[in-house]
Parts: structure tokens; sequence; C-alpha cells
């Protein structure tokens, strides 16, 4: 299982912060992932804006990048301000 | 000193103090207070402010900017404490000090340390109000003041 987080205004989006998936062998990047979990949750296009980052295993990774099972993944919106 | 992100209040006062206690060589010490404004941009009441950091992102981030403001200036210590989670309004969000021998070192990398803060740190920002709840992004000024510290911006100084 692949434990995916959505952070910020994603979360909202989305509806939860946190969501556990068997992803298919078909996906094994982040842009199939993105396709994937549109589909998957029903979204309106949110997972496709590239303002919208990826990170697997805590590191902000530059697209397209591979994707194991294993990864923790997360989607970051941009980031509003300390 | 390490970077501080936790949903405690945090006191001003007692931290400036703990901070120049551990100081031996500097003369000069300036510090930021960032707290939550009482009201918005639209000048509506502001409740409080969610503020949410990734576990591992946004501490390294702050680490990150620290040990360039050390590069950058001739610090003896730079610190930074971040609230996360809900501040309400008044409250204090940031603190932010930087020392050094002389002053203008310190000035420049507190501003540096608050720059970075407001457009390059991990934090989500969401502003609650009567009128309900919205997500905060960087305004241009906040970009704007960041990109002062491109390579032809302060660097070395020394006084």
């Amino acid at each position: 299982m692949t434990e995916i987080t959505f952070w910020g205004k994603l979360a909202d989006t989305v509806g939860t912060s946190k969501h556990t998936v068997a992803l298919p062998d078909s996906v094994r990047d982040t842009g199939k992932l993105r396709a994937f979990l549109e589909n998957e949750l029903g979204l309106d296009g949110a997972l496709r804006d590239p303002a919208n980052r990826i990170a697997i295993n805590d590191q902000i990774v530059v697209e397209p990048a591979t994707l194991c099972a294993s990864d923790r993944i997360a989607f970051l919106p941009p980031v509003g301000g300390g | 000193m390490d970077p501080v992100i936790s949903n405690d209040v945090i006191m001003p006062g007692e931290v400036l103090h703990a901070f120049q206690q551990r100081l031996v060589n500097s003369g000069g010490v300036v510090s930021f207070t960032g707290q939550v404004r009482p009201v918005n941009s639209s000048g509506i009441p502001v409740k409080h402010l969610h503020l949410q950091a990734h576990p591992t992102l946004t501490l390294g981030g702050l680490v990150r900017a620290v040990t360039e403001a050390n590069a950058r200036w001739p610090l003896e210590a730079a610190a930074i404490h971040h609230r996360i989670g809900d501040i309400a309004s008044g409250d204090t969000i940031v603190f932010v000090a930087a020392a050094s021998a002389h002053r203008r070192a310190a000035f420049e990398a507190a501003d540096y340390l608050m720059d970075y803060l407001k457009t390059r740190a991990v934090f989500w920002k969401k502003e609650v109000t009567e009128c309900g709840a919205e997500w905060i992004e960087p305004r241009q000024t906040d970009h704007a003041d960041f990109s002062r510290w491109t390579l032809e911006g302060p660097r070395h100084a020394r006084h």
C-alpha cells in the first residue's frame, strides 16, 4: 500500500489529508499518479496542476519521477508564507 | 541554534532573553516578532490563523535558511521560532533573532530570514474570519522583498 498525504488547501479540496491506496503496476511515475488519483478521488484537476508539487519520501522531486509502491508521497500546494 | 517549530505559545521576551544569554562575543542583536493582525486586508476581523507545516520539509528549509544566513553574514547566532496550529489574533506567529559583532549584519540577517519565511518556507496558512476561512499565499511585495537577496543584493555586511 502507498501512503499519500495532502497538505494545505489540497487537503480541503481532496476531502482528506491522508489516502492509502494500492497503486496499480501501471502507475510508476508521478504523471501517471496524478492522473490515477484524479480519477480515483473524483477530482476536478487539482492534482494535475503542476503548481501543486510532489514530494517522494520527504524530497520535492523534479517531474516526471519514478515511483515505488513503498514510497511516501505528499502533494504540496504553493506555500503560504510564515 | 536549531530552528523551532511548535504548537506552543511563543513568549518573545523570554525567547530573546534566552538567546542573549548564550552570546559571548556579539555587539548587536536584532530580533523580529510577527503576530496575527487583528484585521485582514479587507478590514474584516481575524479570529485566528491556522498554520500547517510539513514534519520534515519545513524544518529542513529553516535549517538551510539559517545556514545561508551564516554564510552571508558574520553571525554569532541566529534563531527562528515558528508557531503552528491555531493562532489567535494578536498572538505571536514567529520570532527571529540574529546576533553579530556589529549591528548591520544582525539587521540584514534577521531581515533575510523573515523574507525567507514569508516566501520560501514550507508553511500553509489559513485565515479564519467571521465570513469563513481562506488559504493565504504570499503577496507580490513578499516576493519582491526576497528578491533583494540575490547575488547583487547585500551579502557581506561588516559594519
